[in-house]
């Protein structure tokens, strides 16, 4: 029920409520983007037809930096 | 986009996990996280370094009603177009389920989300058209922008919107089960943030991290709770930062506010469990389907609902039991014929087992 899918926006339309999604692999769908505040060529995480959230894709990146950072600070 | 895979890193949690000999009890309460769990066989591998994890209620099929079912039934069986999302079809009630109605004629849809019921009752002007709006804090949001949208006079909604936190405190208050951490729902969380967990942390003393959905997070996750629980400082923390920000999603949460407020609900296993309700505010009440069918549903009013016999739906939900400890589980219950929601819903427990393990 909660899963969400990430995928990037490909087209707005001029009220900025709705979007074209491209998940890859050549499906695309439309989102209601009035949840978010986006632009074309944003990640976001897609749930029953909404995007609820934008996604960093730096940050994403940096995650598993992170991860190796808090496992070596730490005595455990 | 970007996979979070790093086998080395995984590694090298789990050792951490190992070195730390622990004896812990650990509920999540997202039936994507249990996919993983299940799915990667992490369930096995933690409790092979002392940490048991289990589902608690995150699976908002699976803790609707038997009575919200038989109103969403009624319903079909009177004529209304019926449209829900796919995993609710196949919940039985008493006697039927919509899809069994289906096949008697009942017009019953699944969509993939409340835009496409919107769209059927475009349409269908000569038709009335019914949501069965389930979901916790990620689905709210999505019922509310179109409420607020002012959909036909034809479209209303049936009501099951929950949230979790107060479920999660209602666990902690029975008493029945040790829960030494948890891990909290990661899209859930996308939209309420961190703050509303606070309070479990503070007052119950019990850690919390909100967790990603990929074996990475969930053992990172795991390994948090370790460290929080070795140092005797319990908080909520988040594993999930690439995609949850503390404060959530605001504008999601302006909406939710703007359409509903608290009410006292029963969940599925559950006693009434107070302000866990999303109900519809006084101005959207005539998108409200209870409002609108009052007469038609009146015969349910009063009338108590009891569980499947023999399904242990109820005591899953609350953490007590494994699906296999259910005596129906994989013999009378499976996924072609189903006898509670965990096994009818991809995020309930039963069905993930079933899917992995049984197969």
């Amino acid at each position: 029920m909660c899963l969400a899918i990430p995928g990037k926006i490909i087209e707005i339309d001029n009220k900025k409520e709705h979007a074209i999604v491209d998940y890859g692999e050549g499906t695309k769908r439309r989102a209601n983007v009035s949840l978010v505040n986006v632009n074309i060529g944003d990640y976001v995480l897609v749930h029953a037809g909404f995007a609820i959230q934008v996604l960093d894709e730096e940050e994403a990146r940096e995650t598993l930096d992170l991860f190796r950072e808090m496992l070596s600070e730490e005595d455990t | 986009m970007f996979s979070l895979r790093d086998k080395q890193l995984a590694k090298e949690i789990v050792l951490k996990i190992k070195k730390s000999d622990v004896q812990l009890k650990f509920m999540h309460v997202c039936g994507t996280h249990q996919d993983t769990l299940v799915k990667h066989g992490l369930d096995v591998l933690l409790k092979e370094c002392g940490i048991e994890i289990g589902q608690g209620p995150g699976c908002p099929v699976c803790v609707t009603t038997p009575k919200e079912i038989e109103e969403m039934l009624l319903l079909a069986q009177n004529g209304k177009v019926v449209a829900t999302f796919g995993d609710m079809i196949n919940v039985p009630g008493k006697k039927r389920s919509l899809q069994s109605m289906r096949t008697e004629g009942c017009d019953v849809r699944t969509v993939y989300g409340i835009e496409d019921a919107v769209s059927i009752a475009k349409e269908n002007k000569d038709k009335e058209v019914v949501f069965m709006a389930v979901g916790f804090e990620t689905t709210a949001p999505t019922t509310a922008s179109v409420l607020m949208g002012k959909p036909p006079d034809n479209f209303s909604i049936l009501n099951c919107h929950r949230v979790v936190p107060p479920a999660l405190k209602t666990i902690l208050d029975m008493g029945e089960i040790k829960i030494d951490g948890l891990i909290e729902p990661g899209h859930v969380s996308t939209i309420i943030g961190l703050k509303p967990y606070e309070f479990i942390s503070s007052e119950y003393h019990v850690p919390q991290v909100v967790a990603g959905f990929e074996p990475l997070d969930l053992l990172m996750a795991s390994w948090m709770l370790v460290k929080q629980i070795k140092h005797g400082e319990p908080s909520i923390e988040n594993e999930y930062t690439r995609v949850v920000s503390p404060d959530g999603n605001v504008k999601a949460q302006k909406v939710i506010r703007e359409v509903f407020t608290l009410g006292d609900i029963k969940w599925r296993g559950f006693p009434v469990i107070g302000e866990s309700s999303l109900e519809l505010r006084n101005e959207f009440e005539k998108y409200d389907a209870r409002k609108r069918y009052e007469d038609e549903l009146e015969p349910l009013v009063n009338k108590e609902f009891k569980e499947p016999k023999g399904c242990k739906c109820g005591e899953l939900l609350r953490g007590l039991l494994s699906p296999k400890d259910c005596p129906l589980f994989g013999t009378r219950c499976t996924p072609d014929k189903p006898v509670g929601p965990c096994m009818v819903s991809m995020e309930g427990s039963c069905n993930i087992e079933y899917k992995y393990t049984k197969k």
